[in-house]
């Protein structure tokens, strides 16, 4: 079946990522078995062969992460997914891409931790650790898909928002999302980004400078004839390793963290949000597979409801606009993670937590009596 | 080509100790990619290099050429995806004793196993020099180190038996007393299609050998020279070709997936 957009199918969530990936022009993805992500790695090794990409089963997370990067610097889209174990297996090589400035995306198909806790239910508990999971200061994205569609759409936008920034870009999904089957229009209408590149032939002399104009240096390609040294050391502007003057550590953080903070507007608005604004004084804010009952919730309580889909960078700005004034709750399936973000933009007295671990998002009954508790 | 062509002069003087056998690697490797660049059996742009952490992994980071310095242990795996994704690219791996076999092991296993196209420098000191001189894998037993204040109690791995039992069809060993016939050995591994590795021992004068009774870096040398031999000899440590095969490469295997799934573009 057809619609205008391209090919209508019925698909579980993750099966709509691995078609995302290659609409966005993914051509190399590295991989372990782990659930609930696996049916990503067994799409990508099925579909990547027939457009001419390679997929390789790596011996664990942490080699997954490293061979992306690689093909990543040998100028090709690279991907890679996995969950709670397996991500905190990749936290070293978030670093070093983030260091490296090096355009990826990894998949979490979020379960319930610590460690391995619940490898078939769903949980939203890695939110902090895809902001700060590595060491030292840092700035990635990360995107939450609520359906199908967004498993699709989401990850299009993750390579997008890597090439444009050079960072790593997390879907930061859950096995809500990742297991339920739904109708996916596979578009065929995708924009995408491509890195920008310097010219084919020329050395470059400053690979990474430490205040270009945009923030954004273009990305040396390996086996064009660019000749540039790539160390996850604190480096010079000519990508030397420079360790001990504290300037330049400084300067290159900063730009680090600016290029995406500075864009987290931008960001929010291209990649979009539902606000549904009802004659209420409470608002509800949710994500992910957990926003699913919390918008039946929110019209049967008839409260407004927030859903943001960008969860990093965090927009202080729009929430604020959005929701200054209200009695807010957060519900989400940890203890309260997008939670103290939101308490740091609003008065957070304010700001109230249904925090829901436990392997499935709360009934929209559950959602409405706390509504009900807060006085709506 | 020079020497100084395929270097970055502006990164000397460079962070290795007087008499470090990273310095000998460097030397060889440097010519033997000069004369190969000089006469065309290699194209400069499209050969990268990759490391790890330690003091060896340094090394890519003074070649003037396209280099990429990885995590600890892992230069395998991010050279894994640097080859399959671009097939065109020669790729050299420099690595160390700790780097390889201790954090890296599994990655080094694996790479032999697939038989992924790289050539494995592994400078071999025995020690962990970047940190101080820390017990390594190859740490001989008995030896002090900065850990092993009494003696080491571990046994140390035979790295070339190790690469060889996981599958790796061309290893060799050399060392640092042995430029000549190091520089031969990259030579033959730039040749061969598949997984190379070069197990070169090497010294460690500041960390390794003033704890454990040589007195400089030509002692460490000499005594590399006499306890080597490219026969079987008792008490001796075996050097020379290892092993020379052929086996098809990994992304060659990968090139008949893609033909198998319709997506090789022919």
């Amino acid at each position: 079946m057809r619609d205008e957009n391209g090919k209508v199918e019925f698909l579980q969530g993750n099966e709509a990522c691995a078609e995302g990936a290659i609409a966005a022009g993914c051509r190399f993805f590295a991989g372990y078995p782990i659930t609930p992500s696996t049916e990503i790695a067994e799409r990508m090794s099925a579909r990547l062969p027939e457009v001419g990409g390679v997929y390789v089963q790596m011996e664990d997370e942490i080699a997954s992460l490293a061979a992306v990067i690689g093909a990543s610097w040998a100028g090709v889209k690279a991907m890679t997914a996995t969950s709670g174990p397996g991500f905190s297996l990749m936290q070293e090589h978030m670093g070093y891409a983030v260091m490296t400035e090096t355009p990826c995306v990894v998949v979490n198909i979020q379960r319930g931790g610590p460690s391995t806790g619940q490898p078939t239910k769903a949980s939203q508990g890695d939110v902090m650790q895809a902001r700060w999971g590595s060491h030292g200061d840092y700035e990635v994205v990360a995107l939450s898909p609520y359906d199908v569609q967004e498993m699709f759409d989401l990850t299009v936008e993750c390579f997008n928002w890597a090439e444009t920034l050079r960072v790593p870009a997390v879907l930061l999904a859950d096995e809500v999302v990742g297991h339920m089957r739904e109708r996916v229009v596979l578009r065929e209408d995708v924009e995408t980004v491509d890195r920008e590149l310097p010219p084919e032939g020329e050395e470059v002399e400053r690979p990474f400078p430490l205040e270009p104009d945009d923030l954004v240096p273009p990305m040396p390609v390996f086996g064009r004839g660019h000749r540039v040294h790539v160390t996850g050391l604190t480096h010079d502007e000519r990508g030397y390793p420079c360790t001990d003057d504290p300037e330049v550590h400084r300067k290159l953080v900063r730009r680090l963290c600016n290029k995406v903070r500075k864009r987290a507007g931008e960001i929010h608005e291209s990649v979009g949000y539902d606000f549904i604004e009802r004659d209420s004084d409470i608002a509800l804010v949710a994500y992910g597979g957990c926003a699913r009952t919390v918008l039946e919730a929110a019209e049967e309580a008839g409260v407004t409801v927030f859903r943001p889909k960008v969860i990093h960078p965090f927009d202080e700005g729009l929430v604020r606009r959005l929701l200054d004034g209200y009695e807010v709750l957060v519900v989400e399936m940890n203890l309260g993670q997008y939670y103290e973000m939101v308490k740091m933009a609003l008065d957070p007295d304010c700001v109230h937590l249904l925090g829901y671990p436990g392997g499935y998002p709360p009934t929209p009954e559950r959602v409405v009596e706390e509504v009900e508790r807060l006085g709506g | 080509m020079d020497v100084e062509d395929v270097l970055r002069m502006d990164r000397w003087p460079h962070i290795l100790c007087p008499g470090c056998g990273n310095g000998t690697i460097l030397n060889v490797l440097a010519r033997e990619l000069a004369e190969r660049f000089e006469n065309g059996d290699l194209d400069p742009d499209k050969t990268v290099l990759v490391s790890g952490i330690g003091c060896s992994s340094r090394l890519p980071g003074y070649f003037r050429l396209d280099s990429l310095h990885t995590t600890h242990g892992r230069p395998l795996a991010f050279a894994t995806g640097l080859k399959t994704a671009n097939p065109d690219l020669e790729v050299i791996v420099i690595t160390g004793d700790g780097d390889a076999a201790a954090i890296g092991g599994n990655h080094l296993i694996h790479a032999a196993r697939r038989n992924l196209d790289v050539t494995v420098i592994c400078a071999n000191n025995y020690i962990y020099g970047m940190t101080g001189g820390q017990v390594s894998p190859t740490t001989p037993e008995g030896d002090v180190s900065t850990t092993t204040p009494y003696g080491n109690p571990e046994p140390p791995f035979d790295l070339c038996e190790l690469v060889m039992g996981a599958g790796a069809p061309h290893v060799e060993r050399w060392t640092t007393a042995h430029p000549v016939q190091l520089k031969a050995a990259i030579g033959r591994a730039l040749d061969r299609e598949g997984f190379s590795f070069i197990d070169v021992l090497s010294q460690c004068p500041t960390n390794y050998g003033r704890r454990n009774g040589f007195r400089d870096a030509r002692e460490m040398v000499e005594w590399l020279r006499e306890n080597t031999s490219t026969r079987d000899e008792e008490g001796k440590i075996r050097i020379g070709i290892l092993r020379d095969e052929e086996r098809e490469p990994f992304h060659a295997r990968i090139r008949k997936v893609l033909e198998k799934a319709g997506g090789d573009g022919d």
